[in-house]
């Protein structure tokens, strides 16, 4: 990591797409997440990092309600989606999630083809009308994917026969089929290896021109490579926010500077 | 837990021991680690032993049920004692009673020892002894079914008699009949005579499979069959009642229902209901369905009901165990793709879950055919001595019996021959709960996925 090259990194202002205020959540009697305030912008990269359990796959999962399958976690405060509230109660977490989609830490493709991976969002969502449009989003989601080259002769094979780079990256043109706003992503390259990490990182980054992106990460090497904009997290709390480069080159916080030199973790 | 209890005493280890040579403390770990597996062979050994003592205790006694002695006769079936006014009038042949065939019968007999040649001082009568009580019936039915055969001589297969039968299967012996008024020396001779002749010989019988219950004194001609259509009855009302109570009951607990003390309680109560023993079912089933509902009784629909009741828990447990097993990243990737909960259970944790909720049901259905004491309590126990068309055993609400109900039932009776029924009926059911089970075996490892 070169920090001197991080700080000329080009930050263009964009306008904002999530917006969350006073965001508090608790997992029955532990308070998991401290009053925290994050504006995420379009268009952008945005890096979650933290040590363990500190909450960022907490908050991240906030941002498309998937906490709401956990029982016992209650979210306070507001969370604007474009200005609209997604904790409304008129608000239906299912259109929300054709909005707001994500990949997750282990890749997790259904037991289905290749195809029928992919193609599962549009059609449950109805964005296709025959079986050429459906062909077709497939093709785009994958090429998207950066995967297309790699599967195109075995739509048929089974999604859990790819490797765990391939299946991730399937996983991340299944999200993208839906044509979603925003795309969070909870540490995606934690189970693959360097390689694979690469060639994610490199699709992360082209993604960033059509959708707000969110990622979750353990490195901070990957953090400092792919976002544009980083938030801190320790305890809960959002220690800091900031352009890339301002974190970690000169940060604000003692905290912040001692977890990215690796006094605390 | 005894290594370290051990450990407390134990001083630090000495260093520059030889590898080659085990310590005290190391032989000792390896007699308890062989001890241990020579229990465990020792356990396997004798579960063996027994499942072998019981196959061939089972089939030993069992196989006789399928084979039955059959005396082939020619029976001149006279105008004069069957359709005196010779009319052919259906009506009048009805009249006749079986006590009318009875002379029929004693003729053909005569008439066969007299044609071989066979020296005998029984009576007619006597003669006529070693035939079935059967005989007459279905002398009378076919007769009844082709009145134009009148005054014709016919060749027919009587069932022989129990104590014959036993006689030709070894149960019977010479000694064993002193004080028997069944049968005599004498009979047992003309018997070794006509098997001799080949006019008497065993062969399978199928009507013990198919055939319907008999009184008690003709078990030569009781079968399975109404109680294997009663059994087929029932676990169609079971699998049409408990495979999608069950599994509604199970995707709402598993998937959808909220974590409170009420579904913790409903949790509970389900695995308890799973340990009641089945005769609590079945006064349950009898005052509720037959004392309160006024059910029929001895009808195969509250047989079900009965027997839904008690494999209810078992489907519900084992469906809700391969819910669970289905890994949360599969929910998880279809929620996120903006999939609603019941799209994400239908459309993916349902399909990934079927082996083992065909499997549970499968296992439960077994269970269920097996099951006896509740269905005694609720009637299902009817005597049913005829088989289709004209049997009374054609619905789910006429009586029936059941095939675990009818062997125990044969096994109350005196005669030894329904002995010798009973444990070829345990056959007939054990052939079916082994192929169930198989076939849930296979299932399972057909469609199992891993991940």
């Amino acid at each position: 990591m070169n920090d001197m090259t991080l700080m000329e990194k080009t930050v263009d202002t964009q306008k904002i797409k999530i917006a969350a205020k006073d965001v508090n959540v608790y997992y029955g009697d532990s308070h998991a997440i401290k009053d925290v305030n994050v504006e995420i912008e379009d268009k952008t990269v945005t890096a979650f990092i933290g040590p363990s359990g500190c909450g960022k796959s907490t908050f991240l999962r906030c941002l498309n309600r998937m906490n709401d399958t956990i029982d016992i976690c209650k979210v306070k405060g507001d969370i604007l989606l474009d200005g609209e509230d997604i904790y409304d109660k008129r608000v239906d977490p299912v259109q929300l999630r054709a909005k707001v989609g994500m990949v997750f830490q282990k890749p997790n493709p259904f037991p289905k083809s290749i195809y029928d991976n992919v193609a599962y969002g549009p059609r449950i969502h109805g964005l296709a009308k025959n079986k050429a449009e459906l062909d077709e989003i497939v093709e785009k989601s994958l090429r998207r994917g950066a995967i297309w080259d790699e599967v195109k002769d075995r739509l048929d094979a089974p999604g859990t026969g790819l490797s765990g780079g391939q299946q991730q990256r399937l996983c991340i043109a299944r999200a993208v089929a839906t044509e979603p706003e925003v795309l969070l992503m909870d540490e995606p390259c934690s189970a693959l290896d360097p390689i694979a990490t690469a060639q994610v990182e490199e699709l992360i980054d082209e993604l960033r021109s059509r959708y707000s992106v969110v990622i979750v990460t353990h490195s901070m090497q990957q953090a400092a490579r792919v976002s544009q904009k980083t938030a801190f997290f320790h305890l809960g709390n959002l220690v800091e926010f900031g352009l890339t480069g301002q974190i970690f080159t000169n940060p604000e916080d003692p905290r912040t500077e001692s977890y990215i030199t690796g006094r605390i973790g | 837990m005894t290594d370290l209890s051990q450990n407390t005493a134990s001083e630090p280890r000495k260093h520059g021991g030889s590898l080659l040579e085990q310590t005290p403390r190391t032989k000792k770990r390896n007699a308890a680690e062989k001890r241990f597996r020579a229990y465990g062979i020792a356990a396997i050994a004798a579960g063996l032993v027994m499942l072998i003592i019981l196959v061939t205790t089972i089939v030993g006694k069992g196989t006789g049920a399928f084979q039955q002695t059959f005396i082939t006769l020619q029976v001149e079936l006279l105008e004069s004692k069957l359709d005196k006014k010779g009319e052919r009038n259906i009506e009048d042949i009805k009249k006749v009673t079986t006590f009318g065939y009875a002379p029929i019968i004693k003729g053909a007999v005569a008439a066969a020892v007299e044609e071989l040649g066979i020296e005998t001082s029984l009576k007619p009568k006597k003669l006529a002894g070693i035939l079935s009580k059967d005989a007459a019936a279905q002398l009378r039915e076919y007769v009844l079914a082709n009145p134009d055969q009148i005054g014709q001589t016919v060749e027919f297969r009587f069932l022989a008699s129990s104590r014959v039968d036993g006689y030709m299967k070894g149960r019977v012996h010479r000694e064993s009949i002193a004080n028997d008024k069944n049968i005599s020396p004498e009979q047992l001779d003309l018997v070794d005579a006509l098997a001799a002749a080949g006019v008497l010989e065993k062969t399978f019988n199928l009507d013990f499979i198919l055939g319907a219950d008999a009184s008690d004194a003709r078990p030569e001609a009781a079968g399975m069959g109404v109680s294997m259509l009663g059994s087929l009855f029932m676990m169609f009302v079971v699998l049409a009642l408990a495979l999608p109570i069950g599994v509604a009951a199970s995707i709402y607990l598993e998937e959808f229902a909220p974590q409170n003390w009420l579904t913790d309680m409903i949790e509970v109560n389900i695995s308890n209901l799973a340990a009641v023993p089945s005769i609590v079912f079945g006064i349950l089933g009898l005052a509720v369905f037959i004392n309160y509902m006024h059910l029929p009784t001895s009808a195969p629909l509250v047989g079900g009901l009965v027997l839904t009741l008690m494999t209810l828990p078992t489907i519900i447990i084992s469906t809700r165990a391969s819910l669970k097993s289905v890994p949360p990243s599969i929910r998880d990737a279809a929620l996120g793709v903006g999939a609603s909960k019941m799209q994400a259970v239908f459309h993916h944790v349902l399909p990934l879950a079927a082996p083992g909720i065909l499997t549970g049901t499968i296992i439960g259905l077994a269970q269920a055919l097996g099951e006896t004491a509740p269905l005694l309590l609720i009637g299902m126990v009817g005597f049913i001595a005829s088989n289709a068309p004209e049997t009374l055993a054609d619905g789910l609400l006429s009586p029936n019996s059941a095939m675990p109900a009818q062997i125990y039932e044969w096994a109350k009776r005196a005669d030894p021959a329904f002995y010798e029924r009973a444990w070829g009926g345990i056959i007939i059911l054990l052939i079916f709960l082994v192929t169930m089970n198989t076939l849930a075996v296979i299932l399972r490892r057909r469609f199992e996925r891993r991940w």
